[in-house]
């Protein structure tokens, strides 16, 4: 008896606590606020069966507890109740898959008008590249990476010439643009993740992955490294500021492009020389 | 010989479910049982301290000896986690521990808990003592093997345990132990002791093969006349489709753990592509890091079901025994068992949504996770059901299987958030997804494991447990442990990352320091509270209720032996007949509230069986 009280009481305890919560979503700054509906939608579902099964089974330490000369019933199977259940699990299962695919689907193809960022990943930090004015990136190789060549960036692809470099862990967005998030890493597994923007992607060396969204709230966010990659995995922060079209238009001026680097490196290397002749 | 050739003859007449009648127009036999179509086996005894208690063939003892082994690595596990939530709840108080250390803790708990203990103790454990039992056969069917696979699991315990005294300690690549970072300098422990990990892992694939084989021959060829597959309790059916899944799903872990040693000592590049580390490009070129992924997942979704299947067979039989009523829909069950056993083998990339893997892989692998969640919850439908009208008894086993359904269905529903691809995306790599694994795979596996030990105590020792200590013990850890893992979902929500060591100052962790610091307290409790039931046992072992023979009035095998508890060979000088399942409690018209499997129709004619 004492134990029903005391099973009803975690269930009501746990649908209280889901309710008075002082700890749920951070709030969402990007599109993906269909992927919360979803999981909104399962906790309905899902919360639901949870408290039916539960509630049933203290029906049933109350009701049905030992009495000495009772006898249990005897029904080995019930064809007609169990068909019944499958189906009705089968009807919300599907329910709960068909908004999961559709979100996917929409998560797996990115919009044509989306920004792209190369993310590069390293043990343990971020930089960031943008495609200058051609829109598109230049390749880029691992072996190509030094001082002079920080993203590795291979010198004969004309898309390389004017990409932006930001060699910097915190990077900024135009406001209510996608971007296509493309990740790399020289090293080890690494995972961009800002808890506003819901998605997430993990960064393979020696292949580039992607994802996608659009930030919608002006602000500033932290970055974590969501796949453990090391001892440094927990200080692996960056940072991202999102920003209306103007100031970032502003920033994005101020930063230099991969030719002006090269000619930046040329002139130094010149200079060393002719103070070398002197 | 000669004689059981004679009997073989006659059987071509019958089928093997046939209870009654004869062949031809004789006087049908309401008794009759096929016979017998070898002859009994021969078992080594034992005669010596070394050959009876060490290197022992008698699969009851064995089993022993993987319980207490798996015990012990689990009490390290524990150790390990306390440390964590030290680390994790109270900082200021953990200041011996660095970074280093704390990946290497996470690391061998995750390990630890599920191989070596969940694994070893579920079908080491448990399978051991209980397969020859339930199926009516005097011992497994190649005793010195299993000797040996007992052996190699000491060995495998050794070799992991080594690894905290090399240099570097053991690996902190997390229980993952995903390359590239496995095997590199960054990731504690890179050296030996990622090595150790990768050997120890083979051994204990190894053994558990030679194990794993003993119990599928032994279910599939030695069982006694009369027990059909059909019949055989659910137990038996759980630990058998886990056997079967491990040994399909085992040598994906051996590959992967022999493969990466390859990377890691010869310089081969299986998982290795070009990297650049400190400025200098190593010598590894054109691996794939993600294949790794594909072979660990191919073994660690299976892994899930191969702890998860027991733990269903265990329950069910644990509910029908103390409800006093059949389980209910017993072919949908081990249906059940079997659907999800084979399904297990086409989800495992569900793990890797985020990987990186082609993404269009999203949605086959959300389809069929979510499809293996029917016949999931066809079971947790059937174990309410089973309570439904029975005469339950409100022991502390009882208590465990209660403990085991809430625990299980909330982890079930989380599964389905995690399983479903888009809904994954925020949700993966954060703490909700080590609520998830904890409360499905750690603590309603520990809830039937804790229930099965207090039921079949009596059986192996002769002796109840104490019923006031174990619903001490069972309300501290179901309350504890639930109080630790259903808030930890809510981290997972707020966005905190899983495998931070620390949060500095976090706006997602800033809000939640109060709850960490409540999860380690509960934790540490939880861990406490453990000892409870060493206490108890040895406690029992000393001054506790003898149980005398079938204490709980259950039909299946296990409690019928001549001799309790059972000796070498379980059945003295004939092996038992079966005429019936399992699950014949509160038959209408027989006097007691059970009928043994052993039970010949003739004595029960008046009742009304309907399955047999």
């Amino acid at each position: 008896m004492h134990a029903g009280i005391i099973f009803f009481l975690v269930i009501l305890g746990s649908v209280l606590f889901h309710i008075f919560t002082p700890w749920y979503w951070t709030d969402i700054a990007s599109n993906w606020g269909s992927m919360d509906d979803t999981i909104t939608l399962t906790f309905w579902i899902g919360g639901g069966v949870f408290v039916a099964v539960c509630l049933f089974m203290t029906y049933c330490v109350f009701k049905f507890s030992y009495k000495e000369g009772r006898k249990a019933e005897y029904k080995p199977e019930d064809k007609k109740l169990e068909r019944i259940l499958t189906w009705a699990t089968t009807i919300g299962v599907a329910a709960l898959l068909a908004p999961g695919l559709i979100v996917w689907n929409q998560y797996v193809n990115v919009p044509k008008n989306a920004i792209d960022v190369d993310v590069m990943a390293w043990q343990w930090g971020w930089q960031y590249r943008l495609p200058g004015e051609d829109g598109k990136l230049g390749a880029t190789k691992i072996v190509n990476i030094n001082d002079n060549n920080p993203f590795g960036i291979i010198l004969e692809d004309p898309y390389g010439k004017d990409d932006i470099m930001i060699q910097s862990d915190v990077i900024n967005l135009k406001n209510n643009r996608p971007v296509k998030i493309l990740l790399r890493s020289v090293d080890v597994l690494h995972n961009w993740y800002v808890p506003q923007f819901r998605a997430k992607m993990d960064a393979v060396p020696g292949v580039i992955t992607y994802y996608w969204f659009e930030p919608n709230k002006v602000g500033e966010y932290e970055v974590l490294c969501a796949e453990y990659c090391g001892v440094g995995h927990y200080a692996m922060r960056g940072g991202v500021i999102v920003q209306s079209e103007q100031d970032y238009e502003i920033w994005l001026q101020e930063q230099q492009t991969f030719s002006e680097l090269i000619a930046k490196q040329k002139k130094i290397e010149l200079n060393e020389t002719k103070l070398a002749k002197k | 010989m000669s004689e059981d050739f004679k009997n073989n003859k006659e059987i071509h007449a019958q089928s093997s479910e046939t209870i009654s009648g004869g062949t031809g127009g004789s006087a049908p036999d309401l008794d009759y049982v096929r016979p017998a179509e070898v002859s009994d086996q021969d078992l080594y005894h034992g005669h010596s301290f070394i050959t009876k208690w060490v290197f022992c063939q008698d699969a009851k003892i064995i089993g022993i000896q993987y319980f207490c082994l798996a015990t012990f690595t689990g009490i390290i596990g524990l150790i390990l986690s306390w440390l964590m939530r030290l680390q994790l709840g109270f900082p200021e108080a953990a200041g011996f521990m660095t970074a280093e250390h704390y990946y290497q803790f996470v690391t061998m708990h995750g390990m630890i808990m599920v191989v070596y203990f969940l694994t070893a103790l579920f079908l080491g454990g448990f399978g051991n003592y209980l397969i020859p039992l339930m199926v009516g056969a005097r011992d497994m069917v190649f005793p010195y093997l299993n000797m040996v696979s007992f052996w190699s699991f000491f060995v495998a315990v050794l070799v992991l345990l080594a690894s905290f005294f090399v240099p570097g300690g053991p690996t902190g690549s997390g229980w993952t132990l995903y390359p590239p970072q496995a095997i590199l300098e960054g990731t504690p422990g890179s050296g030996m002791g990622i090595i150790l990990m990768c050997v120890s892992l083979i051994l204990f694939v190894a053994g558990f093969t030679m194990g794993g084989l003993n119990y599928l021959i032994t279910v599939l060829q030695a069982r006694t006349r009369g027990m059909t597959l059909m019949r055989m309790p659910l137990t038996v059916w759980g630990i058998f489709t886990a056997t079967v899944l491990a040994m399909l799903a085992f040598p994906a872990l051996l590959v992967g753990s022999l493969m990466m040693m390859l990377d890691k000592l010869l310089g081969t590049s299986f998982f290795m592509p070009t990297i650049l580390k400190a400025g200098e490009v190593l010598e590894y070129g054109g691996g794939s890091p993600i294949l790794f992924q594909h072979l660990f997942w191919f073994f660690g979704h299976p892994e899930v079901y191969i702890v998860a299947l027991p733990a269903f067979g265990i329950i069910s039989d644990l509910i029908s025994v103390h409800s006093r009523k059949n389980i209910f829909g017993y072919r949908m069950m081990v249906w059940a068992i079997v659907g999800i056993g084979a399904l297990s083998f086409f989800v495992w990339a569900h793990h890797m949504y985020v990987s990186g893997m082609n993404p269009w892989f999203g949605f086959f692998f959300a389809t069929t996770t979510l499809i293996i969640a029917v016949p999931t919850a066809m079971k947790v439908y059937n174990w309410i059901l089973t309570l439904w009208r029975g005469n339950i008894r409100m022991n502390t086993v009882m208590l465990w299987c209660l403990g085991f359904i809430v625990t299980f269905v909330n982890g079930g529903i989380t599964g389905i958030f995690l399983g479903n691809v888009s809904v994954d995306v925020p949700l993966s790599d954060t703490y909700f997804v080590i609520a998830h694994f904890h409360m499905v795979m750690g603590i309603a596996p520990l809830m039937v494991i804790m229930g099965a030990v207090y039921h079949w105590f009596p059986l192996v020792t002769g002796k109840f447990l104490s019923e006031k200590l174990g619903k001490w013990h069972f309300w501290t850890t179901f309350l504890g442990a639930y109080s630790i893992y259903f808030p930890m979902h809510y981290l997972g929500f707020i966005g905190v990352p899983r495998r931070y060591f620390e949060m500095y100052d976090s706006p997602y962790m800033t809000s939640a320091v109060g709850m960490n610091e409540f999860i380690s307290l509960a934790a540490f409790l939880v861990g406490a509270a453990q000892f409870i039931l060493i206490f108890n046992i040895i406690k029992s072992l000393k001054t506790g209720k003898a149980a005398g023979k079938n204490p709980w009035q259950a039909n299946s095998l296990e409690w019928l032996t001549p001799i309790v508890p059972p000796e070498h060979g379980n059945w003295g000088d004939r092996l038992p007949v079966v005429h019936r399942w399992a699950y014949d409690y509160s038959v209408p018209g027989a006097k007691e509230d059970f009928i043994t499997q052993t039970t010949a129709p003739s004595e029960v004619t008046d009742t009304k069986v309907e399955k047999t």
